[in-house]
């Protein structure tokens, strides 16, 4: 009974749709939503899969193909060759030749011409994109379903990030804090990202990305106290500035090694997919952690694995101060994607609502089809890596100037907003006078709080205190009290 | 001997049968049990003991699930984790693409998420390709999230010297794990240490590095019927005292347990009462137990294979001197590995680890007693 159910399951395997090929057609030919999800659906269709065509189905876990029940030795390949299948168990599409090479890796035709792949496509992978750079529609765009209530909440949630970024920098550089860095330029992939998703889905964020936060409700207060690491600071003192997270709202804590989060975020869609729960995990990520071992390995993995897991390439041209050229020779991130065996593409990062519809849509197939998905979001870093960098020494200041003033992802969807006629200029002066005074409050009351006390030194090392931690705390405590003016006055004990 | 394998086999299929009929039922465990205790014998091999333990962890609790290469349909590169596969099936049992560094971040993603992965490294010396997850990852976790992300993970696999696998595949990282905040590492040495040990550290809410030794996998040790019930646990951070003695100390963990003893038996035969105490555990280490013991004997001799600077020896010494200073009566001894890569050589490879040999002229020293041999090395 048990084997009976191993064979089903690796029968099943090989009916289902791994089309890559023609999914890509289809993903180009139409940018509209709903389209995509019927066209998506009607492919699948074929394969005996009945998917509804707009609500995303979740597939049961045990229902899922799993490649390690799937053993397609070249005995098997070859008697797949004589019955006209590929090793998918689809009719064979490589039409002209009738001499294969069965392999272990399944069915592939011969060539006698020597000829090797080129290192590049002739074309580049094209950017999707609905508004133009003056916030007007794009001709051909479908826009998505995005009323007045959601479009000024993301242009409202946008403008806060910006000023918080702006406020929060001049306050490390009073010396207020250590250490901080801006999203300025990736504001639309910030908010439009977190409005698509549900507040379900799991974000593994790199260290770019407090706008998601910023849109599930992580008050300004918190975000200051935690830049500040005062005693209200949920990681008890423990992070740098800018390391976020919140349990309650599924984002992780940030963690500074870079790239470490996308394995974590496979890993995570893997207990999703186990508990059947109908949500997907996120990583962000930007053009040098692509570079990584760990981008491989997750990208690897979530394709063999089949997990709901969203990869978000942040493409903004650097890397500190490595431009994209000297970090890969790929047509950036998204030629990645199909080597990996992975759908893909390739968005314009500063248009709010075509990021808004990728990610919707991308959510929906990562979750109905427990598959991973990559999106690349092309940007520009407008601010510098950080407060420990100065980037006027690596790049010029007329191109900072010009993405900063001119392609302002927030001032383009803004004109959007204008000409739907659900902004304008007074409402924004007031927004914007608002958001400051916001910004500034928190700073004022999360600066003078108290920091987190000497026992925050020694919890948490372990889910309960040691002996040797609790003795260690105890003869910290006996010196303090002996020595007391060695010690610091404003860490309360 | 026969009668043991029959019974054995006979367990095996009767926990399956039981397996089909009843997931995760209490009564169907504890007949598996009686009927271990029934009809196997008291031996247990340190392979099958860790089998064992994985296999009733994850039939107890749904969450557990083994991650790794091999693991699956090649029972696991020692066959440690045989036959999990065909009974808790490929979602439970992933055999994974070659990347440590893929699988074991994937593992903390999924312990960052509330599942308890094993992770079992082919050989500890790989899992350095994934150290950065260990540690930075893993072990910092729960303390840098402020306590609000556990990382319930177990990473196992053999550490040590084998024979005849030369550097890559030979060091000990007891000491490199050992000095991680945030990570808990043990280091059985028989069978029993082998089944409590891991059950207790897939249970436990904080990462833990269980180094085991590839040598150990086929030795055979008496188990009591209390170590094969399922719900049999050792506590961490305590070591066993292995052998009671009175004149000196022998500090060891894992396959040099076996070494002390022996070499114990023979310094019996010149009149040294020699207590060996089995580590279990190098972080937490087990001082306390250390020191009483040092204070009865006040003499230490430590052990072990890997290299000497930084090593566990040198903890062990700091903390003995530290605490029970007055009591010692001798310098301490270290005995390690030699200060090389590991050769393959089968010669070299002898004289680059410790043998029993070394052990009893350390202890003699130690003693201040030498044979005509020692005598003329000192000179």
């Amino acid at each position: 009974m048990f084997l009976n159910s191993w064979l089903w399951r690796s029968r099943h395997l090989s009916r289902s749709p791994l089309l890559l090929l023609r999914s890509r057609s289809i993903f180009l030919a139409s940018s509209c939503t709903t389209e995509l999800l019927a066209s998506q659906n009607a492919s699948e269709h074929q394969h005996s899969r009945k998917l509804p065509s707009t609500v995303p189905r979740i597939r049961p876990w045990w229902n899922v193909s799993w490649s390690s029940g799937y053993r397609n030795p070249s005995m098997e390949a070859e008697k797949k060759v004589a019955s006209g299948e590929d090793s998918y168990g689809n009719e064979s599409k490589q039409a002209s030749s009738t001499e294969f090479l069965d392999f272990p890796g399944g069915k592939v035709s011969y060539i006698n011409e020597l000829q090797f792949l080129s290192e590049s496509s002739p074309v580049r992978v094209p950017c999707f994109q609905l508004l133009d750079e003056y916030g007007q529609v794009a001709e051909h765009a479908c826009l998505p379903e995005v009323d007045k209530l959601l479009a000024v909440k993301m242009y409202r949630n946008m403008v806060l990030l910006q000023t918080m970024d702006t406020l929060f920098y001049e306050a490390q550089r009073q010396g207020q804090f250590a250490f901080y860095l801006t999203t300025i330029g990736e504001e639309a992939i910030n908010i439009a990202s977190a409005a698509a998703l549900s507040n379900d889905d799991i974000v593994y964020a790199q260290y770019r990305e407090p706008g998601v936060l910023l849109w599930r409700g992580f008050s300004l207060n918190e975000f200051a106290n935690q830049c500040f690491t005062n005693n209200l600071d949920y990681g008890k003192g423990r992070q740098m500035p800018v390391h976020y997270g919140s349990s309650k709202l599924n984002y992780p804590t940030v963690s500074s090694p870079i790239a470490t989060q996308l394995p974590h975020a496979v890993g995570a869609a893997y207990a999703l997919k186990m508990e059947n729960n109908p949500a997907c995990t996120v990583t962000f990520f930007g053009d040098g952690a692509s570079s990584e071992g760990d981008f491989h390995a997750a990208m690897n993995f979530a394709a063999v694995l089949e997990v709901p897991v969203l990869f978000i390439c942040r493409n903004n041209g650097f890397a500190i101060s490595t431009p994209t050229a000297e970090q890969f020779k790929s047509d950036g991130v998204v030629a990645k994607g199909q080597a990996y065996g992975m759908r893909s593409i390739r968005v314009d990062g500063n248009d709010t609502l075509a990021m808004y519809a990728t990610i919707k849509a991308a959510r929906v197939m990562a979750i109905s089809e427990s598959r991973p998905i990559l999106i690349e979001a092309l940007t520009y870093r407008v601010g510098h890596h950080s407060t420990s960098d100065d980037s006027a020494k690596y790049r010029k200041q007329d191109e900072m100037q010009h993405w900063k003033m001119i392609r302002d992802p927030v001032f383009r969807f803004r004109r959007w907003l204008e000409g739907q006629r659900w902004w304008d200029p007074e409402a924004d002066k007031q927004l914007r006078s608002e958001s400051r005074k916001e910004v500034l409050a928190a700073i004022r009351s999360a600066g003078p709080l108290k920091k987190p006390s000497l026992s925050s030194l020694f919890t948490d090392v372990y889910d309960s205190v040691p002996s040797n931690l609790k003795h260690q705390e105890e003869e910290v405590r006996a010196t303090v009290s002996r020595h007391w003016s060695d010690y610091p006055s404003d860490v309360p004990l | 001997m026969m009668l043991g394998v029959v019974g054995r086999q006979a367990g095996e299929v009767g926990r399956l049968i039981f397996k089909r009929c009843s997931n995760d039922n209490a009564a169907a465990m504890a007949w598996v049990a009686a009927s271990k205790r029934f009809m196997s014998t008291t031996e247990m091999n340190v392979r099958d003991a860790l089998n064992s333990a994985i296999d009733e962890e994850m039939s107890a609790d749904s969450k557990v699930f083994v991650i790794g290469e091999e693991v699956g349909e090649y029972q696991g590169a020692y066959k440690v984790t045989k036959g999990l596969l065909q009974k808790f099936g490929p979602d439970r049992v992933l055999d994974t693409p070659i990347t440590e560094a893929g699988f074991t971040g994937l593992g903390v993603g999924a312990a960052f998420q509330g599942l308890k992965p094993i992770v079992e490294f082919m050989t500890f010396n790989f899992a350095m390709q994934a150290i950065d997850h260990i540690i930075n990852s893993a072990a910092k976790t729960n303390y840098m999230s402020g306590g609000t992300i556990n990382v319930p993970i177990v990473f196992r696999g053999p550490n040590g010297a084998a024979a005849g696998v030369a550097a890559q595949h030979s060091q000990c990282f007891a000491a490199w794990y050992g000095q991680v905040p945030g990570l808990k590492v043990l280091v059985p040495y028989n069978a029993e240490d082998a089944r409590g040990l891991l059950k207790a550290a897939i249970r436990d809410p904080d990462p833990v590095v269980f180094l085991e030794n590839e040598i150990m996998y086929g030795e055979t040790f008496p188990v009591s019927p209390e170590v094969l019930d399922p719900s049999f646990t050792l506590p961490i951070g305590q070591a066993k005292v292995e052998r009671e003695g009175k004149d000196i100390t022998i500090t060891a963990f894992s396959k040099m347990v076996g070494y002390a003893l022996k070499a114990a038996d023979e310094l019996a035969k010149e009149g040294i009462s020699v207590e060996v105490i089995n580590l279990r555990s190098i972080r937490p280490l087990d001082r306390a137990t250390i020191n009483a013991s040092v204070r009865k004997t006040s003499r230490l001799v430590t052990l072990e294979e890997g290299w000497p600077q930084h090593g566990v020896g040198a903890e062990i010494c700091a903390s003995v001197v530290e605490e029970s200073f007055y009591y010692l009566d001798a310098p301490v001894e270290r005995i390690c590995g030699a200060d090389v890569p590991m050769p393959y050589a089968a010669n070299l490879e002898r004289l680059a680890v410790p043998q029993i040999e070394d052990v009893i002229r350390a202890v003699r020293r130690a003693c201040h007693r030498s044979s005509a041999e020692d005598q003329r090395e000192a000179a």
